[in-house]
């Protein structure tokens, strides 16, 4: 799939780097397989240097078992373009933050049963719990039921309508 | 000691604290007193576990023998394990766990929110995001901290009762020796004293609103941080490095 081996028509950094981007868009984040890892925001640099590629990821969460998977998913998916030397590096700075979400990917977390993060508007308390309209009807009649949900990175809610 | 070697051992006392919470909330997987509980605790006990990896990875960085993260954690016995006391107490009635962990993740946030801005770049990076999810864990904490204290009378007791056990572990919360005196003084973390004052005022303020009566002044236990430890340390482990103790160098 990839000519990183031919002589003559050797594509540069950049190039390599754009079809990387382009491989990894195509890894389905494991817990909620509708968006990609890189529309979630993990994937922050891609550098490929001395025939060596590095992929540098920022976990969403510190707990999340999916992380060992992504790793794992990547340095697959590098392996089959051709990759020998592959290294991906955990950076915590600056922490991921649901800001980093795809704004297209948003729209099909919602279609999947996700209501995406709510933005406080500016002014809002912030200590105020945040109005989450349901993903299915766009009740804003909801209530928190766990902070906690199936994994981590999504908290529970019951619509009341 | 040089920056580095207390840097390691910084590393170790804060890793240590985040395993063996996270290890104590772990047993909690399917006793907790309702589904959506039950599935709270052990999402908390993975962050702090994730926490704990982090440090302890960094911290075998650090020491620079070769020792891992995995090392580092299934390895040592109870007397090179510097967590807090406060952390391996054990999870005698839901109470117990709610006060334990509402105490130290009071603690965490006011100690990361500093530890964002730390010298040491890979420390500020990794407290910036541990930040997030310790503000997380305060607010379910805090929230069982009021509904356990404003409940039912026997709620309340219970409540009370193990704020009034544990409270003899906040003093060494603060507690610094050389290590904490070098990298505070390299502006690498905050004097741990000074976060004494914000931390009384917030858990006072928090537990005068559940109308939890102030815990009346009790000796200090101390000594986690330098590996004495209760009974207790002892059994948790045996069970959390079974696997590598008995087939050592196993992997998935």
């Amino acid at each position: 799939m990839l000519l990183i081996n031919t002589k003559f028509n050797m594509p540069d950094n950049g190039d390599i780097e754009e079809l990387v981007w382009e491989r990894l868009s195509l890894i389905p984040d494991p817990e909620i397989p509708v968006i990609s890892i890189t529309e979630l925001g993990v994937v922050r640099a891609v550098r490929y240097c001395r025939e060596q590629l590095r992929i540098i990821i920022t976990p969403t969460y510190t707990g999340c078992p999916a992380m060992q998977l992504f790793m794992a998913e990547i340095k697959a998916a590098m392996h089959d373009m051709g990759f020998d030397d592959v290294v991906v590096e955990t950076v915590y700075s600056p922490a991921w933050t649901t800001d980093w979400i795809a704004p297209e990917a948003l729209d099909r977390l919602r279609k999947y049963g996700i209501a995406p993060p709510v933005k406080p508007a500016a002014g809002d308390d912030p200590l105020k719990e945040p109005v989450v309209p349901c993903p299915h009807c766009g009740s804003k009649n909801t209530t928190l039921r766990s902070q906690f949900g199936s994994t981590g990175c999504k908290a529970l809610y019951v619509c009341e309508l | 000691m040089d920056t580095q070697q207390a840097l390691f051992r910084y590393n170790l006392r804060l890793g240590d604290t985040n395993l063996i919470l996270g290890h104590r909330l772990s047993e909690m997987c399917s006793r907790g007193p309702m589904l959506e509980e039950d599935i709270a605790l052990t999402n908390i006990a993975l962050d702090h576990i994730g926490q704990a990896e982090a440090l302890l990875d960094y911290a075998g960085t650090l020491e620079g023998l070769g020792r891992t993260g995995d090392d580092l954690a299934y390895l040592r016995p109870e007397w090179e394990y510097y967590n807090l006391l406060l952390a391996e107490q054990p999870n005698t009635d839901f109470a117990f766990v709610i006060v334990r962990q509402f105490m130290i993740d009071t603690y965490q946030c006011l100690l990361y929110d500093h530890l964002r801005s730390s010298k040491d770049e890979t420390l500020a990076g990794m407290a910036s995001r541990f930040l997030k999810e310790t503000l997380y864990h305060q607010r379910h904490s805090r929230n069982w901290v009021f509904r356990l204290g404003l409940g039912t009378e026997e709620s309340h007791s219970r409540l009370t009762a193990a704020v009034n056990e544990l409270w003899k572990y906040a003093g060494e919360l603060f507690e610094s020796d050389e290590v904490e005196s070098i990298l505070a003084a390299a502006g690498i973390i905050p004097n741990p004293a000074s976060l004494r004052e914000p931390w009384l005022e917030s858990v006072r303020k928090d537990l005068r609103q559940a109308s939890v009566p102030e815990p009346p002044a009790s000796h200090a236990a101390t000594g986690g941080r330098n590996g004495r430890h209760g009974e207790q340390l002892g059994h948790l482990l045996a069970e959390m490095q079974y696997l590598q103790r008995a087939f050592p160098g196993a992997a998935w």
